[in-house]
């Protein structure tokens, strides 16, 4: 066995933790399961597409940046794909979650999340048809890194992407009133609203940075794997998994969770062959659910 | 022409009827217990590929193919999808609720993936044939075949619903009922609120395991496809619109999904151009998810309340 797991495992788990801070936010702060998140990585992923080609088609010289496989085109494509994640997010509460929220419990929210998730995924498969797409056809060479590990700048600049990400989110979170009125509300909602923080607002705020970062984290998994309308369902799984084994409701949590599913997943791969990835996942939820429950950093409930 | 219709009529109704057995005992797990299960499709293949195993001629270069009798093929679903069921309970019932919604989506997953990838075990994405199907002597005569298929889904649609109602109106439903509504009221009277809601779930998953079974020898041929998560969504949708809680709403569901679901399939077929069917066809699913969507906005209850 060599190392080359841990750079594709680390790459792979930047995208889940991405993907499970809106998770295991939404989760904390709204209070249910949410299975439409999988398709704002997938809607995220498409509209970088559209956006990408579209402005690649209008300037062809655009050309991409040195060893990257990509240019302006696509960073512009990532920042509209962010915007449409907000956008259906915000979207999917008002007209749905929002209405439901105020007359039923949670499960019923978790069922309506369920049939919406497979509402958008086939809308977006109606859309574009169940082919698989690319950002970029062109092969990339892996560059050596030592140790038997070959990476492609394609990675390392998503997992830089990431990282980056993370610290906006953190310095959000930590450092602004809305991140503040965040975490208050996610510890209790109820003293938060005597504290006079408007729970309207940061429940928008919840849906927006979720959206946003899944979104971001379906054009990476674009970049660096490919893009299919399913990508999103199929990161359900890795994402629910990272979110509880970090503990609900933990930032750090979510990211160390998503890192580890990815490390544990490319090691699977390297081992066993790729058909049986997503079993990787469950296992590691299972052992969670059976030996630590709440999760690495979760509070006891 | 009559007996065109009559011929669909029939296939039509057994169908919906074999979906109402998967509905009444998704209805036992969430409308009486409330327990959330999104593994659905998994459990009903459990059943339907426990009894294939067993009950097909035996094939090379694949596990099972004992050709035993058909009976003791649906004996067995019930039992593997039971065990299937306690396995996933024990883990997570005494956790969060929605652990339990998780949980059973990953499940769902493993085996899909499974049916897929493990050939030996499953026969991978082409599934399995030459399933045996119940009076298979009489399959010349098409009619009367579905005839005799409908009555023998309908009878056993009948057994279970008479059982079910049995058990929801004796002291163990009202167990149920009394933990679904004050969990804390009825763990103080004494009752293992845990031990009833695994009871519930075992019970509902070897239903459902039923149901896959019955549909897999009636049409005599599952592969992996089959038992995607269109197909718990489907099932969920037909108990909220037919009312979760209520046997009957659980059947009404079934028959009123299975309907509109048939009826947005063929309207596609025939409104849209041939070779735009296979992407109109995802359409299908907006259709049954709008739906649910606006009968959990304005009928919370569903159509017949409990």
């Amino acid at each position: 066995m060599n190392l080359q797991f841990v750079a594709d495992g680390l790459a792979m788990g930047a995208m889940i933790g991405l993907g499970a801070i809106g998770l295991t936010l939404t989760y904390s702060i709204l209070r249910f399961a949410n299975f439409v998140h999988g398709e704002f990585i997938a809607w995220g992923a498409y509209t970088g597409l559209v956006v990408a080609n579209g402005l690649i088609v209008l300037s062809p010289k655009s050309g991409s940046f040195g060893p990257f496989s990509f240019g302006w085109a696509l960073l512009i494509g990532l920042f509209a794909a962010m915007l449409c994640g907000v956008a259906l997010a915000l979207l999917v509460d008002k007209f749905a979650f929002k209405q439901l929220r105020m007359q039923s419990n949670t499960i019923v929210l978790v069922i309506a999340s369920f049939g919406l998730s497979l509402a958008l995924r086939s809308l977006l498969e109606f859309f574009v048809t169940s082919q698989p797409a690319y950002y970029s056809r062109d092969i990339q060479m892996a560059v050596p890194l030592g140790l038997g590990v070959r990476v492609t700048p394609d990675q390392l600049l998503v997992l830089a992407l990431a990282a980056g990400l993370l610290v906006v989110v953190h310095v959000i979170l930590t450092r602004t009133h809305a991140g503040r009125a965040m975490r208050a509300f996610s510890e209790n909602p109820l003293l938060a609203e005597v504290a006079g923080i408007d729970g309207a607002a940061v429940v928008r705020m919840t849906w927006a940075l979720g959206g946003a970062l899944a979104a971001a984290s379906g054009v990476m998994l674009g970049i660096t794997v490919q893009i299919r309308p399913t990508m999103g369902f199929d990161m359900l799984l890795p994402l629910f998994a990272a979110a509880i084994l970090g503990g609900i409701g933990s930032v750090p949590g979510a990211v160390m969770g998503g890192l580890i599913i990815g490390l544990a997943e490319a090691g699977g791969v390297q081992l066993f062959g790729g058909s049986y990835r997503a079993a990787v996942a469950f296992l590691i939820l299972i052992a969670v659910l059976l030996v630590r429950p709440n999760g690495l950093f979760g509070r006891r409930p | 022409m009559i007996l065109d219709i009559f011929a669909y009529g029939t296939f039509f109704l057994a169908t919906a009827l074999t979906y109402a057995i998967v509905c009444l005992g998704l209805n036992l797990q969430w409308g009486q217990t409330g327990l959330f299960n999104v593994g659905v499709a998994g459990f009903v293949a459990i059943g339907a590929y426990t009894s294939a195993l067993l009950t097909t001629p035996a094939t090379p270069g694949r596990f099972g193919g004992y050709g035993l009798p058909i009976a003791v093929g649906w004996i067995l679903a019930i039992v593997v999808a039971a065990a299937a069921s306690w396995c996933v309970g024990k883990i997570t019932l005494r956790l969060r609720a929605d652990y339990l919604a998780i949980t059973t989506f990953g499940v769902a997953v493993v085996i899909q993936l499974v049916a897929l990838n493990a050939e030996p075990l499953t026969g991978g994405p082409f599934g399995i044939g030459f399933i045996p199907r119940p009076f298979a002597s009489l399959a010349e005569q098409v009619a009367l075949y579905d005839v005799l298929h409908l009555l023998l889904v309908a009878a056993v649609l009948a057994a279970v619903y008479l059982v079910l109602e049995r058990l929801a109106g004796s002291p163990w439903g009202r167990v149920l009922g009394a933990i679904r509504e004050d969990e804390e009221a009825a763990v103080s009277l004494g009752k293992d609120a845990n031990g009833f809601r695994l009871q519930a779930f075992v019970l509902g998953g070897a239903i459902m395991g039923l149901a896959g079974a019955i549909q897999a020898h009636f049409i005599g041929f599952i592969a992996p496809e089959n038992y995607l998560p269109a197909l718990t969504f489907q099932v969920w949708a037909m108990l909220i619109i037919g009312g979760s809680g209520n046997n009957r709403g659980a059947i009404l569901g079934a028959i009123l999904v299975w309907g509109l679901w048939s009826f947005s399939g063929a309207a596609i077929g025939s409104l849209v151009p041939a070779d735009f069917q296979a992407r109109a066809a995802t359409l299908r699913i907006v259709v049954v998810g709008l739906a649910l969507v606006s009968i959990l906005l304005w009928r919370p209850r569903g159509l017949l309340p409990e």
